[in-house]
């Protein structure tokens, strides 16, 4: 899978506040509606002018706070291919694996906002255009591999009829 | 090679021996869904056709967060989990009964048990010597159905504390201290594990503050062995009988180890807009607070409050200073009113709030206006936290929180205590 789109870059410590901001709590069961918010506090222009397949490219520890995991579903709804940072919170992480969107951990401090990107998931490699660059990315455990290739994981579940490991 | 509690744990609900960095898929003991995120997980099982949980009695709905509802989605919310609880046979904890992390205390967690929550503050049961970790809807509505979520053992940190905790100093400042040490991301992925003598004497409130914040250096779980201490609580709570010693092996494997000595330790305030943001109360003097939040998982218990009131006996709150009380649980709470608190809290101008989350989580109950202050005894003072982006949170314990009220500016409670 080769994905392509504009980075969309943010700092250290983005927290799911951020990205799904508590006071949109009663926004959560409509998922489409909170997506027009998404990191609406670190960036309130990102959610109005990203395109579809653009990369969240951000600093260490992104996701961390609540297990939210409406967080990475609005990501994901929003059209962002794959979020990439120096780390992840945990819960975060898992909780994007576990709907099927790419996170991957990489060193972006060469990224810059508007770079083009292209990330080939099964090579391990991104690219990026605008600087004619290539980024390793942190290759996922195997469970991850599987739970994302087989669409997240519900349909890990639904596939297997248990956990397939 | 011995192993480390978490070890042992994950291990034991597995069908083999573990060590840190194996995967496996484990049996849970008790599953926990509030009402942020219990819709998202009763439609993920909706959507694969799997309404249904293997141990209902140990599977828990708490109405805790917006509650009671504050609008017509959120009621909507509730009334989702509410049939969710009827269909399957879940457990339902209602409006008003309190924080889940509070009344999994007081109700649910044994020593040695597996714990996933949908909530990051899952982590607090692991005062009780048990596995508790925090994770999405997805991965919880799995688990409720199949009994079962695959998990990589971690490594753990030991942090070993050691001599007595000094006046106005609380198990809330060692864990913003650690926290503030390390960083927000200092123990991402890894257990934390905690011993030494003053562990050995620290109470199951105080370590439940402990365990609640180990999410917030990134920790997956912030563990205690269960001993004495752990047995006597649980006696009071009525359910002896699920105590067993869980300690680790005295040759366990540890990645890295802390020390801390509390004879060094004053009160600390994480400053906005991180946890890890932390300085010394007595470099805060003098910084203006709209209002005081003394409640939630974190600090929302008895003894959290008769600390504060201890400070706010016969006093008044600042007039420029609102003060907001948040029993975490209605077993708090009827403490609170049998103890006298509650007047102590009343006379000095408090609104009392239901027991739940409160203001913590920026839904309602004191969402702060903009440019305001506000110092709180919970977990996080992230950007937009407690509902309005254009505010700063400041976290401290319990005692930093009254006498700041009756100050109207951060004040060190060592002055009156």
């Amino acid at each position: 899978m080769v994905l392509r789109g504009k980075a969309w870059k943010f700092g250290d410590g983005i927290s799911t506040d951020h990205i799904a901001p508590g006071r949109l709590f009663h926004l959560r069961s409509n998922l489409p509606e909170l997506a027009k918010h998404v990191m609406e506090d670190a960036n309130p222009e990102f959610a109005s002018k990203m395109e579809k397949g653009d990369f969240i490219v951000a600093g260490k520890n992104f996701g961390l706070g609540s297990s939210r995991e409406h967080a990475p579903a609005i990501i994901k709804i929003a059209g962002v291919s794959a979020v990439l940072a120096k780390s992840f919170a945990r819960i975060f992480f898992r909780n994007a694996i576990n709907l099927g969107l790419p996170v991957l951990i990489c060193d972006t401090d060469g990224i810059d906002e508007g770079d083009e990107l292209e990330v080939d998931m099964s090579a391990g490699k991104i690219r990026d255009i605008t600087k004619g660059m290539e980024i390793e990315f942190v290759p996922l455990p195997d469970i991850m591999v599987k739970i994302l290739n087989d669409g997240g994981l519900l349909k890990h579940i639904e596939k297997h009829g248990g956990f397939g490991v | 090679m011995g192993k480390t509690i978490v070890e042992k744990i994950i291990g034991s609900h597995s069908d083999r021996e573990l060590e840190a960095g194996q995967f496996t898929v484990a049996d849970v003991d008790i599953c926990l869904l509030q009402d942020g995120t219990g819709p998202l997980a009763v439609k993920r099982l909706q959507d694969i056709k799997m309404e249904r949980a293997v141990r209902p009695e140990r599977t828990v709905i708490f109405l805790d967060h917006a509650s009671p509802s504050p609008r017509r989605e959120l009621a909507n919310d509730h009334s989702t989990l509410r049939a969710f609880s009827k269909k399957t046979g879940v457990c339902l904890s209602e409006v008003g009964e309190g924080v889940s992390h509070q009344i999994i205390a007081e109700r649910y967690v044994n020593p040695g048990d597996l714990v996933v929550g949908a909530d990051s503050h899952t982590c607090t049961a692991g005062a009780f010597g048990a596995f508790a970790t925090g994770m999405g809807s997805t991965d919880v509505a799995v688990a409720i159905a199949l009994g079962k979520t695959w998990l990589r053992v971690p490594e753990s940190y030991l942090v070993r504390v050691t001599g007595e905790f000094q006046k106005a100093v609380y198990s809330k400042d060692l864990i913003l201290h650690l926290i503030g040490t390390i960083g927000a991301d200092g123990a991402t992925y890894k257990a934390l594990e905690f011993c030494g003598d003053a562990v050995e004497r620290m109470g199951m409130p105080d370590r439940l503050t402990v365990s609640n914040m180990a999410v917030e250096c990134g920790a997956k779980c912030g563990i205690f062995p269960s001993d004495d201490i752990t047995r006597r609580y649980m006696e009071e709570m009525g359910r002896g009988d699920g105590f067993k010693e869980i300690v680790a092996d005295s040759d366990a494997r540890y990645e890295e180890s802390i020390e801390i000595d509390l004879a060094n330790l004053g009160p600390i305030i994480s400053f906005p807009h991180t946890v890890d943001n932390t300085r010394p109360v007595e470099e805060c003097r003098g910084i203006k607070i709209d209002q005081v939040s003394i409640g939630t998982c974190t600090n929302g218990r008895i003894e959290d409050f008769r600390i504060a009131a201890k400070i706010l006996k016969g006093e008044e709150r600042d007039r420029d200073t609102r003060l907001m009380i948040t029993p975490a649980s209605k077993a708090v709470y009827t403490r609170m009113v049998r103890e006298g608190l509650l007047d102590i809290f009343l006379d000095a101008g408090a609104v009392i709030n239901p027991p739940g989350c409160g203001p913590c989580v920026g839904v309602h109950q004191g969402i702060l206006a903009d440019g305001e202050k506000c110092l709180a005894t919970q977990n996080r003072n992230f950007l937009g936290r407690m509902g309005n982006p254009d505010s700063k949170i400041f976290l401290s314990n319990p005692a930093v929180a009254a006498y700041t009220a009756i100050r109207g500016e951060i004040s060190d409670p060592r002055e009156v205590l």
